[in-house]
C-alpha cells in the first residue's frame, strides 16, 4: 500500500562520483542542465547524452533503482512528442527555414525538418534526466542545503529546503496514518467510488493533515529561535566538506561545457544547429 | 523580535509548506476521467499557506515544493511551470496580506475577492508565464503550450474556487474563540 | 549568594487572553539548584518556563507587570538571542525539536547558527555525543530513533552551549517508563558535571523524585501555591488539591491510616523508617481489602493466529507470530518499548496494513472485510485528536461515519445524540470543535468511533502528555464504556494507567508478544519488566521495604481499593 520504494533517494556508495563534493555536483548539474536547455545543437546534445549515461554506469547505479522513473519519462516524452507534432507539424520547417517532405499527408505532412526537431527534443530529455538521477542518487541530502548556500542561495532559503527534506518522511507517515483512519470511518478513495465521493474523502484526509502540520510550524520555529537560528548574517555547516583537486577539475569541466555552448551559439548564429542549409 | 530578512517562522513555513506540498502532490491528485486532467489539491493548499504566511512564503513554497516534487518523482523538472506555481503563490499571498484568517475572519465579500484574485493569478501563471517559458526555454510550438496553459487555468481556478475556499473557511473556523458559546 | 532567577511581583497576560496567566508571583532560584516546577495543565507552569528562555516577551506578546530577572538580565530588555546563552531549553516535543537531518547536524545546530568553524564544531559535537552515548548514532535520521534517543539528541543539542540554566519542559511526556527513569538519572548526572541550575517542568512528581530535587514550586491558576522542599510538600495535601498526583507509596501509607507527620522522610521508599508500627498498619490494611467480584466467564471475541507484519526488508525485529484471544468485555493494555510492535499490531488488526497470519472476529475471518467494514466492528482512535478531526462542528464529526454509510438523517440524529449523551458531550452538540479542550476533543474522536457501535475500540496512547485531571476524565470515561460492554484495548506507556484501569496486559519486545497476563503479574516479574522497558511500581517497593509477605498481593489490594473508590 505504501509506495515507499518509488521515491528517488540517496544511495550510499564509494565511487568517484559519490566522493565528489555536493557543491561540485550541484554546480555541474546546474551549468550543464542550463547548457542543454539553451542549445539545440544536436552534436553537443549527443555528446552530453553519452557522457551522462557513462557517468550513471560509473556511479554503479543499477537499472532497478531507476527503472520506474525511466519508464515514466519515456511515456511522458512520447506523449509530449506526439502533442508537439499534432499541434504544429510545420514547426520544424519554420525553425529551419526549409521543407523536405518525407510523407505527404495534408495537415500531418511529415518533413525531415520536423523529425530532426523532434529528435532534438528527445535528446534534450535524455540529457537532463541522467544528470539529475545521478545527483539525487549519489548526493547525501544533508549536504544539499550547504551546497545551495555555497553557490549563493541565502542560508535561510537553503535551510528551508533542508527542513522540507527532513519533514517529508514525517508528513508522509502522518498522511498514511490519517488516511487509514479516515478510510475506516468510511471515506472512499478507491477508483470505484464516484468523483464527488473521492473528492470529499480526500478532503477529509487533507484537512487534518494540513491543519496539524501547520500547528507544527509554530513549535519548530520556536525550537529554532531558542537555538539562535537567524541571529547572524551567515551560518556555518556541520556537514560541509572543503573542495579537493577533483572538485576543481569537475567544476572547470562544467564551465568549459558552457563555453562550448556559447561558441556553438556563435557558429550556428543562434540556438539551432541547422543541417538543412 | 527585530530580524533582518526572512523571519524564522517564514523559513519554517516554507520548509514545512514545501514538505506538505510534495506529499499532497504525490498522493492526493484525483483523476477526473478526462486524460491528463487531474484535480490537484496542492493548489488549494498553496492558496491557504500563501494567505496565512504572505507572498514570500507563497512564492517559495510554490517554487521549492513544485521543483522538489518533480525531481523526486520524475528526475527532472519544467522550470517554466515551477515559476508559474511560484507566481500563483506570490499573487495569492499578496492578497492574503489583506485577510485576517488568524482571527477567524473570512467574510462573503472577502471570499469573492479571494476568488477574483486567484483567477487572475491562475491566468497570469498558466496562460502567460508557463507557456511563454515553454516557448523561450524549450522552444515548443505556441499553440500547444497555450492550449495546455488554458486547460490548467480553468482546472486550477475551479479547484481553488471550490476546495481552496472550503480550506480557507475551515482554517478560519479553527481560529474561532470561545466567546459567546453556551451549553444547551 | 545572588539568585540566578528572580520573579518579583510578576504578572503576565497573553494578548490573546482575557485573564492574566500569571498573577503576582514571587520566587527566586539560586545557582546550582534543581527545581521541579509542578502544576496541572493550564496552571501557568509552562508560561513561567517561557519567561525563563525569553519566548515571553520576544515571541509571545502580552502585558508584563513586575520584574523577571534571569542571570541578572531583565527579560523585557533582553533579546531571545542573548538569553539563549543563559537558558537552554529542552522542549516537550522532541520530534519537533529535532531539526537537523541527522543526529550530528542536530547537535551542531546552534553552533552552526553561531557560525563556528567546522573543526571546533565537530570537536564539541563529538565530546557531547560521547558523553551521552550517541556516537554510534551520529549519522542516523530522526525516523530511525526512539523517543528516548531523540530526547538525548535534544539534550546534547543544548549542552553544546554550556549555558548556566537547563530548562526541561515535560521531559517524561513521550517516554516509556524505563526511558523516563533514565532521563531523570541523566539530568542528575549532567547537572553534577556541568554545575548548571536545572528546572524541570513536570506534573509527574513521583517519576521526577526518583532523584534528588532541591525544591518543588507548585503552581496553580497562575499563582505559586507552594515553594518548599519535596519532603515538606509531600507532608501536606497541596499536591492533590490542585490536581497533581502525589507518589503512589505516599497514598498507600495514607490509606493504611499512617500519620504522615510521623514519617520524617517521604521523598523515596528507601528513606522510609523501618518501623514495625508502619509494617503492622500496612498488613492490617491489606488484610481488610476484599477481593473484587470474580470475573464472569468470558466469551472469545477476537482471535489472532500467527499475526505479523514487516514494513520493509530492512526492518529489524518486525512484528511476528502473535497468537492471542481477546474476550468480550476485556480491558487490555498493550505495553513495551517504542518500536516493539504495539502500534503495528493495532494497525494490523484494523486492516490498515497487511497481515501475515489470520485474524477472526466471532469466527469470521477479517481478511474478507474491507477497512471500512472492519471499522464497524473494531474502532481505532489515533493518539492526536487533531489528526482525526475533519469537520467543523461536533455533531458533524460524530455523524461522519454514519453519513458515509448512507444511514438516513433521522436515524443519524438519534444515534449521534445517544452517543453524545454517553460521552457527556450532549450540551456541546452545536459547538465548533475548535472551542474544546484537549480532553473534550479526545472524547469527540472516541464518540465518532463509538457512533458506529463497534465491539472493540483500540486507542493509541489516549493520555500521553495529559495532566492528572484530563487523564482521569478520559480514563474514567473509557472504564464506563467498558462496563457497558465495549471491549477496550489501549497502547500506553503509563504504568499507573495499566495498573489502575486495565485488567489484562500484553507486553511486546522486539516484535514479539512476550507476556499476556494481568498488569500486576507483569509489573512484578523482573525479567519481563526489563525486557519490555517498564518500571516496577513504588507500591511493590514499599511492600518489599516493609517485608510484607507477598508484595504482589499488596499491590493488588491497593489497585482494588482505588477501583472501589471510583465506584
Amino acid at each position: 500500500m505504501q509506495e515507499d520504494d518509488k521515491i528517488l533517494g540517496y544511495q550510499p556508495g564509494n565511487t568517484f562520483i559519490h566522493r565528489l563534493n555536493a557543491t561540485t555536483k550541484l554546480i555541474f548539474l546546474l551549468l550543464v542542465s542550463i547548457a542543454c536547455m539553451v542549445t539545440y545543437d544536436t552534436r553537443f546534445l549527443v555528446v552530453i547524452c553519452v557522457f551522462s549515461l557513462i557517468c550513471l554506469k560509473l556511479a554503479g547505479i543499477k537499472w532497478r533503482q531507476i527503472s520506474f522513473i525511466v519508464k515514466f519519462i519515456i511515456v511522458f516524452a512520447i506523449i509530449n512528442l506526439i502533442a508537439v507534432f499534432i499541434f504544429q507539424p510545420t514547426y520544424g520547417q519554420e525553425l529551419y527555414g526549409s521543407k523536405n517532405v518525407l510523407i505527404s499527408a495534408g495537415y500531418f505532412t511529415v518533413t525531415k525538418e520536423e523529425l530532426f526537431y523532434l529528435l532534438n527534443l528527445v535528446l534534450k530529455y535524455i540529457c537532463s534526466v541522467p544528470l539529475v538521477l545521478l545527483f539525487l542518487l549519489t548526493t547525501n541530502p544533508s549536504q544539499f542545503a550547504s551546497s545551495l548556500n555555497k553557490i549563493g542561495v541565502s542560508y535561510k532559503i537553503s535551510y528551508a529546503v533542508s527542513l522540507a527534506l527532513r519533514y517529508i518522511p514525517t508528513i508522509q507517515t502522518d498522511y498514511w496514518a490519517i488516511s487509514a483512519a479516515q478510510q475506516a470511518r468510511g471515506n472512499e478513495l478507491s477508483k470505484k467510488a464516484s468523483l464527488g465521493k473521492r473528492i470529499k474523502g480526500t478532503l477529509n484526509i487533507v484537512i487534518p493533515l494540513i491543519f496539524s502540520s501547520i500547528e507544527r510550524i509554530d513549535i519548530i520555529s520556536t525550537a529554532m529561535q531558542l537555538r539562535r537560528f537567524g541571529s547572524k548574517k551567515k551560518r556555518s555547516w556541520y556537514v560541509y566538506k572543503p573542495f579537493t583537486t577533483k572538485d576543481y577539475f569537475v567544476t572547470a569541466m562544467a564551465i568549459f561545457l558552457v563555453i562550448i555552448v556559447v561558441i556553438l551559439w556563435h557558429i550556428n548564429a543562434g540556438r539551432f544547429f541547422n543541417p538543412f542549409k | 523580535m527585530k530580524e533582518k530578512g526572512l523571519s524564522v517562522k517564514s523559513v519554517v513555513a516554507i520548509g514545512i509548506g514545501a514538505a506538505i506540498y510534495v506529499i499532497l502532490a504525490r498522493f492526493t491528485s484525483i483523476p477526473t476521467g478526462i486524460p491528463n486532467t487531474n484535480i490537484e489539491i496542492v493548489y488549494p493548499f498553496l492558496a491557504l499557506i500563501a494567505t496565512i504566511y504572505g507572498p514570500v512564503v507563497g512564492f517559495s513554497v510554490g517554487f521549492i515544493g513544485h521543483a522538489l516534487n518533480d525531481f523526486l518523482m520524475y528526475g527532472q523538472t519544467w522550470w517554466s511551470w515551477v515559476l508559474a506555481t511560484a507566481i500563483l503563490g506570490l499573487i495569492i499571498g499578496l492578497y492574503g496580506m489583506r485577510l485576517d484568517l488568524e482571527h477567524g475572519e473570512f467574510t462573503g465579500k472577502q471570499m469573492v475577492m479571494f476568488n477574483l484574485v486567484q483567477i487572475l493569478g491562475n491566468i497570469l501563471s498558466w496562460l502567460v508565464i508557463a507557456p511563454l517559458g515553454d516557448i523561450l526555454i524549450y522552444s515548443e510550438p505556441a499553440n500547444k503550450v497555450f492550449l495546455q496553459g488554458a486547460s490548467a487555468t480553468i482546472m486550477n481556478s475551479i479547484v481553488i474556487a471550490i476546495l481552496g475556499t472550503i480550506l480557507l473557511k475551515a482554517y478560519a473556523a479553527t481560529k474561532v474563540k470561545k466567546g459567546s458559546l453556551h451549553k444547551d | 549568594m545572588e539568585p540566578i532567577i528572580q520573579f518579583k511581583n510578576f504578572s503576565f497576560q497573553y494578548d490573546s487572553q482575557a485573564e492574566p496567566t500569571l498573577r503576582n508571583i514571587n520566587f527566586s532560584i539560586n545557582p546550582g539548584e534543581k527545581i521541579l516546577l509542578a502544576g496541572p495543565s493550564g496552571s501557568g507552569k509552562s508560561t513561567i518556563g517561557r519567561c525563563l528562555n525569553g519566548l515571553i516577551p520576544n515571541v509571545d506578546h502580552g502585558d508584563i507587570q513586575g520584574a523577571c530577572l534571569v542571570d541578572g538580565k531583565d527579560i523585557t530588555e533582553t533579546s531571545l538571542f542573548d538569553l539563549s546563552f543563559t537558558t537552554s531549553t529542552i522542549l516537550q516535543d522532541s520530534d519537533s525539536q529535532f531539526i537537523g537531518m541527522t543526529v550530528g547536524e542536530d547537535i551542531a545546530f546552534s553552533l552552526e547558527n553561531d557560525c563556528q568553524d567546522r573543526e571546533k564544531m565537530h570537536k564539541t559535537v563529538n565530546k557531547w555525543a560521547n558523553e551521552l552515548e550517541l556516537t554510534a548514532l551520529l549519522k542516523q535520521t530522526p525516523q530511525t530513533l526512539s523517543g528516548g534517543q531523540k530526547q538525548l539528541v535534544a539534550l546534547a543539542g543544548v549542552l553544546v552551549d554550556e549555558s548556566p540554566i537547563l530548562l526541561f519542559d515535560e521531559p517524561l511526556a513521550n517516554l516509556d517508563p524505563a526511558a523516563g527513569y533514565k532521563t531523570i538519572e541523566l539530568i542528575d548526572k549532567i547537572q553534577k558535571e556541568v554545575n548548571a541550575t536545572v528546572i524541570i517542568i513536570e506534573h509527574r512528581i513521583e517519576e521526577v523524585l526518583a532523584k534528588h530535587v532541591d525544591r518543588i514550586i507548585l503552581v496553580n491558576d497562575g499563582e505559586i501555591i507552594a515553594d518548599q522542599e519535596p519532603n515538606d510538600l509531600l507532608h501536606t495535601d497541596k499536591l492533590e488539591k490542585v490536581g497533581v498526583r502525589s507518589p503512589l507509596y505516599v497514598k498507600a501509607l495514607e490509606k493504611a491510616g499512617i500519620n504522615l507527620l510521623e514519617v520524617p522522610d517521604l521523598t523515596s521508599v528507601k528513606e522510609l523508617p523501618k518501623s514495625s508500627t508502619i509494617k503492622e498498619k500496612l498488613e492490617i490494611w491489606k488484610s481488610k481489602q476484599t477481593e473484587p467480584d470474580e470475573l464472569d466467564h468470558k466469551k472469545a471475541l477476537l482471535k489472532l493466529e500467527n499475526v505479523g507484519h514487516q514494513y520493509n526488508k530492512h526492518q529489524q525485529n518486525p512484528l511476528h507470530g502473535v497468537n492471542l484471544t481477546v474476550n468480550q468485555g476485556d480491558f487490555i493494555s498493550i505495553v513495551g518499548q517504542n518500536g516493539a510492535g504495539k502500534t503495528t499490531l493495532c494497525r494490523t488488526i484494523c486492516g490498515f496494513i497487511s497481515n501475515e497470519g489470520k485474524i477472526s472476529l466471532n469466527n469470521q475471518n477479517l481478511a474478507d472485510l474491507s477497512i471500512k467494514e472492519r471499522a464497524e466492528h473494531i474502532g481505532y482512535v489515533m493518539q492526536d485528536p487533531n489528526q482525526m478531526i475533519s469537520q467543523k462542528m461536533i455533531f458533524d464529526e460524530v455523524a461522519l461515519g454514519l453519513r458515509l454509510r448512507n444511514v438516513d438523517e433521522d436515524t443519524i440524529k438519534e444515534k449521534v445524540y445517544q452517543t453524545l449523551k454517553i460521552c457527556g458531550l450532549y450540551p456541546f452538540r452545536n459547538w465548533p470543535i475548535s472551542a474544546l479542550s484537549f480532553g473534550q476533543k479526545k472524547r469527540v474522536t472516541i464518540a465518532a468511533i463509538l457512533a458506529l457501535e463497534p465491539e472493540i475500540i483500540i486507542l493509541d496512547e489516549p493520555t500521553a502528555g495529559q495532566d492528572w485531571k484530563t487523564y482521569t476524565e478520559i480514563m474514567d470515561f473509557l472504564r464506563e464504556l467498558n462496563e457497558r460492554g465495549t471491549t477496550i484495548m489501549i497502547v500506553t506507556h503509563d504504568m499507573h494507567l495499566m495498573l489502575e484501569y486495565s485488567k489484562r496486559s500484553l507486553a511486546f519486545a522486539k516484535g514479539e508478544l512476550i507476556a499476556d497476563t494481568t498488569p500486576i503479574d507483569l509489573l512484578t516479574d523482573k525479567n519481563l519488566v526489563a525486557k519490555a522497558s517498564l518500571r516496577r511500581t513504588s507500591l511493590y517497593d514499599l511492600a518489599v521495604h516493609y517485608d510484607l509477605d507477598n508484595p504482589n498481593d499488596f499491590v493488588k489490594a491497593y489497585i482494588d481499593s482505588e477501583e472501589q473508590v471510583v465506584k
